[in-house]
């Protein structure tokens, strides 16, 4: 029964981890391309949620492929407007616009569609309904999560590795100047690393909007803020670093969520936080390195017994 | 083909180039030696379009290229081997050659070269699926070189190529350059190793502190300069072998 229990948590917090490696993918897209810790990524997020709300009633599909179609627009747009015009700017300068993009956007958000009565979109019955897999309850949302998160990792991972301009955005991530130095057109991957970037918003959105429901003009925020930290844990520098980072943290809140007592319940944050204070003082250069690391000292100390044993 | 007028090149106040007027023809192999901080790099960075001019113009088949793009003044036909190699340490080596060929149009073209470069730096070619920093200096030169050849630079522009390597290593870097010489290539080559690029190139430009020239010719023609001597044997010390 407990391990049955313990299997429970561990697949809603592998959903929830999964989510957000996803969405430190796209943080770390950014960051490798154009050195800028994009903070208005939250409101990506919100402004997929109120177009989920206006779209409601046009049926699940348009509403989904309308949301992804304005987030990666509204994605694109920011990069065009706000972050082209400073993008030899230094680092200080693109993550004060990214501040103002994200006050910015959330200020309108007040005074438009977030004014009034509280906003939200009620989740499709049947996505709430259970299947009993293996001792295991797993909705179908569930389910989703998984499969898109999955899928979006694994295209992503054929994007870069296998596509000109995935591993053009490769190239840019580890050294811009030298991608433009051997002719890869600056704007041209900068743009599309946003529109992947809104995708991957949108995703996420989509998949938050339908568990949680509630919208409000600051809901990107906390997730921003776990993917952020998420993928500096596991190294902004490196895409699957990021997405091992956001993944493990996403596991970890998840985790500590379902064994707090309910007083405790509301400290959940702080308990993850003190978890990412741990593996910064252990793994400064993130948990892909440390990972790196552990890997090349195991396999020398692997050689060095086998020769001994020869 | 490249001709450089007046050039200045300033970081804040510091001057790094001053009015330098330099050329290269086409088919010539033209070296630029001088100590560190003659301000060589920032000649290269200003030519690629990554470092804007405080003053003056460049100007390559006819055109001015003074204030273009990185991305199109390779598509117009120069390719820089920058200083420090700077190869995509996380991109295995065929992704490394292939992307220096991303701007040609000419698929059939490009995949031959791909051919071409594979025969030329066989080391490159059994690494072809490792990645590129899994390579050692020496290796990580020559991929440096294969990059930028597959663009099909009418201009070959190198930074250093030499540097930090072994001797055995340095007579393969200039080798290679020899031969693309030989083949027609333009090459304008950044060095500290005097005595090897002045051997090597059809001219000469002798940089000094603050970006000036302060000797230019043939192998012969700077031998022959009184002067030279002694400014030369300076620079041997520091970066010749």
């Amino acid at each position: 029964m407990i391990g049955a229990i313990d299997l429970q948590v561990g697949v809603d917090a592998v959903s929830f981890g999964a989510l957000f490696a996803v969405m430190a993918l796209g943080l770390a897209l950014l960051f490798g391309v154009m050195r800028l810790m994009n903070f208005a990524y939250g409101e990506l997020i919100m402004v997929g949620g109120y177009t989920m709300y206006y779209t409601r009633d046009f049926g699940a599909l348009p509403m989904i492929l309308i949301t992804i179609v304005v987030v990666v627009f509204v994605s694109v747009l920011m990069e065009l407007i706000a972050f082209r015009p400073v993008r030899h700017a230094a680092p200080v300068t693109l993550l004060i616009t990214s501040f103002a993009v994200s006050f910015g956007l959330q200020q309108v958000a007040f005074m438009t569609v977030a004014k009034g009565r509280q906003k939200g979109v009620e989740p499709y019955p049947w996505l709430t309904d259970q299947h009993h897999i293996a001792g295991l309850r797993l909705s179908n949302l569930d389910i989703l999560t998984l499969l898109v998160a999955a899928g979006l990792l694994i295209g992503m991972t054929l994007l870069l590795k296998r596509t000109t301009i995935g591993i053009q955005l490769r190239a840019s991530t580890e050294d811009y100047q030298m991608a433009q130095l051997v002719g890869i057109r600056g704007n041209r991957v900068i743009s599309f690393a946003f529109a992947i970037t809104g995708l991957l918003a949108a995703a996420v959105c989509i998949l938050f909007v339908l568990r949680t429901g509630s919208l409000s003009a600051t809901m990107g925020v906390t997730p921003l803020l776990i993917a952020f930290v998420g993928g500096a844990i596991g190294g902004l520098g490196s895409l699957t670093g990021a997405a091992l980072g956001g993944f493990t943290l996403g596991v970890v809140i998840n985790s500590i969520q379902s064994s707090l007592p309910v007083d405790l319940s509301g400290y959940t944050l702080m308990f993850a936080f003190l978890f990412v204070i741990v593996v910064l003082v252990i793994a400064p250069s993130g948990l892909l390195d440390l990972t790196r690391r552990v890997w090349s000292a195991a396999t020398t100390r692997f050689e060095v017994l086998n020769r001994r044993a020869a | 083909m490249l001709r450089i007028e007046d050039l200045t090149v300033a970081y804040g106040r510091v001057r790094a180039v001053t009015g330098l007027t330099m050329h290269v023809e086409e088919g010539e192999f033209v070296g630029v030696v001088g100590h560190n901080g003659a301000g060589k790099t920032s000649i290269l960075m200003t030519i690629v379009g990554t470092q804007r001019p405080a003053e003056g113009s460049i100007s390559y088949e006819e055109q001015d290229i003074t204030r273009r793009s990185p991305d199109d003044i390779l598509r117009m036909g120069i390719s820089l081997v920058p200083e420090g190699r700077r190869i995509f340490a996380r991109l295995t080596v065929g992704e490394n050659v292939r992307i220096g060929g991303h701007a040609r149009r000419d698929r059939a073209a490009v995949a031959k070269d791909l051919e071409r470069l594979r025969e030329r730096f066989p080391v490159l070619a059994e690494k072809w699926d490792r990645s590129g920093g899994e390579l050692s200096g020496g290796e990580q030169q020559q991929l440096a070189i294969a990059r930028a050849l597959v663009s099909a630079p009418k201009l070959l522009l190198l930074d250093e190529p030499t540097l930090g390597l072994a001797p055995l290593m340095v007579d393969r870097v200039f080798e290679i350059l020899e031969e693309l010489h030989a083949e027609g290539r333009t090459i304008l080559l950044v060095e500290q190793n005097a005595k090897r690029t002045i051997e090597a190139a059809d001219r000469t430009y002798v940089m000094r502190s603050g970006g000036q020239i302060q000797f230019q010719g043939t192998s012969r023609e700077l031998s022959e300069m009184s002067d030279f001597e002694t400014a030369y044997i300076g620079m041997a010390g520091d970066g010749a072998r």
